[in-house]
């Protein structure tokens, strides 16, 4: 893959970015802002696409723009409206006087200096040492990694540390998410049209999640990009009004969620005790372990970033079952209505 | 050959995706954007993509292709539909 010139449309994709970005906080209409915020997503994606970055540009997709954006959503739904559409303005213009000028002003230069330091500290980097350093070290051992997809390797074998740290940090925000109380009660049941739709299309996202766990091995993809798109088809069920949306209940669902951290922690204790470094895998097994590694992770990010769109803890299913007996008369009735319109 | 017939779908579906695009800036309410900009845009990308599957000469990908088209389909009906419904709700306040 060599990166093919395209001038122009670089230029289109530049100014879009900075166009949604500055759009989507400039607006005073939130639901507006955070449908521009999953536009900006979107065109991000296609950025490191042409970066030649094809796992972070799936990343971006599905966690940036699409779960993301869906959580954005939902946050926005439940906020109450403003009486008036004047009302919000005020409340913004309020804000601009004053402090508020000086703050945004302060914030506007930290800002403005915290990403220069960080080009800066970038720039240093490629000069102080051969640019092609990284890419060389990486592919001179890829054969020992397990895998022949070179960010796997780095995510799974060369830097699986960060990796497991990462997933401390979702069980932790899990951890938070519990802490908010019962989750919200569901949505209403989906009509004809969006029920066919979800019918078909949540079997093709969890066949895609596990296509996108096993290719991530020797092509983009892997169990942060599976796991959000399992999380997905969750997403989906529950804005069509089910309440069983694939989560485990009860003792298995603690299980699922401590999966990833769990399973890595013991294979590094593991070849601890064998006499091993920490997480350093025997090359024979290291293709294995890795797929093993990244199953577990997949389904703790999928159940954790599910949780977080359902924003506390799942209902009890005595409670489920009783709201789902009340959505099949509330869906049955909303069937005959259509019917006479 | 290959190179005309799929240069001649791809910018015929650009064309689509303009005509939708005008669509959705200058027609006056929000069923008849969606009218544009569902049909064209649908019609649009099934031109780009059968261009782009003309350079492929592979057919896995060729399926891929065809698979990612009929996705879309289906799920851009759907938030039309959706939006729509929605919208009628609101207007006549039930």
């Amino acid at each position: 893959m060599s990166p093919v010139s395209l001038p122009l449309f670089d230029a289109l994709l530049l100014f879009s970015i900075v166009g949604l970005a500055w759009a989507s906080l400039a607006t005073t209409d939130e639901r507006r802002s955070v449908i521009l915020f999953i536009a900006f997503g979107l065109v991000l994606a296609v950025a490191w696409g042409r970066l030649l970055a094809p796992d972070v540009a799936l990343a971006e997709a599905a966690i940036g723009a699409g779960l993301s954006g869906a959580l954005l959503l939902g946050a926005v739904h439940r906020q109450p409206r403003p009486l008036s559409p004047g009302s919000t303005n005020d409340s913004r213009n309020q804000g601009a006087t004053g402090m508020g000028v000086v703050l945004r002003w302060v914030v506007t230069l930290l800002c403005t200096a915290l990403a220069g330091t960080l080009a800066w500290a970038l720039l240093h980097a490629f000069s102080s040492v051969p640019h092609d350093m990284l890419p060389r070290a990486i592919s001179g051992n890829l054969a020992a990694s397990g895998v022949s997809n070179p960010v796997t390797a780095v995510l799974l074998n060369f830097r699986a540390y960060d990796t497991l740290l990462e997933l401390a940090v979702l069980l932790t925000a899990v951890l938070g998410i519990f802490a908010l109380g019962q989750a919200n009660p569901g949505y209403q049941p989906a009509g004809p049209v969006f029920d066919s739709l979800v019918r078909w299309l949540v079997p093709v996202l969890i066949l895609t999640s596990g296509y996108l766990l096993w290719v991530g091995a020797h092509a983009p993809g892997g169990a942060f990009q599976a796991g959000a798109i399992l999380a997905a088809a969750g997403v989906v069920l529950r804005l069509a009004g089910r309440t069983r949306i694939g989560l485990p209940e009860g003792f298995m669902l603690r299980i699922v969620m401590a999966a990833g951290v769990g399973l890595f922690l013991l294979v590094g204790l593991t070849l601890l005790l064998l006499g091993r470094p920490f997480l350093g895998y025997p090359p024979a097994w290291a293709g294995s372990l890795i797929l093993l590694i990244e199953t577990a992770a997949m389904l703790s990010i999928a159940a954790t970033l599910l949780l977080a769109f359902l924003g506390g803890r799942p209902e009890s299913p005595a409670h489920a079952a009783r709201t789902e007996s009340a959505n099949t008369t509330a869906s049955n009735s909303g069937n005959e209505e259509q019917t006479r319109c | 050959m290959i190179n005309i017939l799929s240069s001649i779908l791809i910018l015929s579906g650009v064309f689509f995706y303009l005509a939708g695009s005008i669509g959705l800036l200058r027609l006056p309410d929000l069923y008849s954007r969606l009218h544009a900009l569902t049909k064209a845009d649908n019609l649009g990308l099934g031109l780009l993509i059968a261009g782009v599957a003309l350079h492929s000469q592979d057919l896995l990908m060729m399926l891929k292709l065809l698979l990612i088209w009929l996705a879309v389909l289906a799920a851009s009906a759907t938030s039309a539909h959706l939006i729509a419904r929605q919208a009628r709700r609101q207007e006549t306040g039930s």
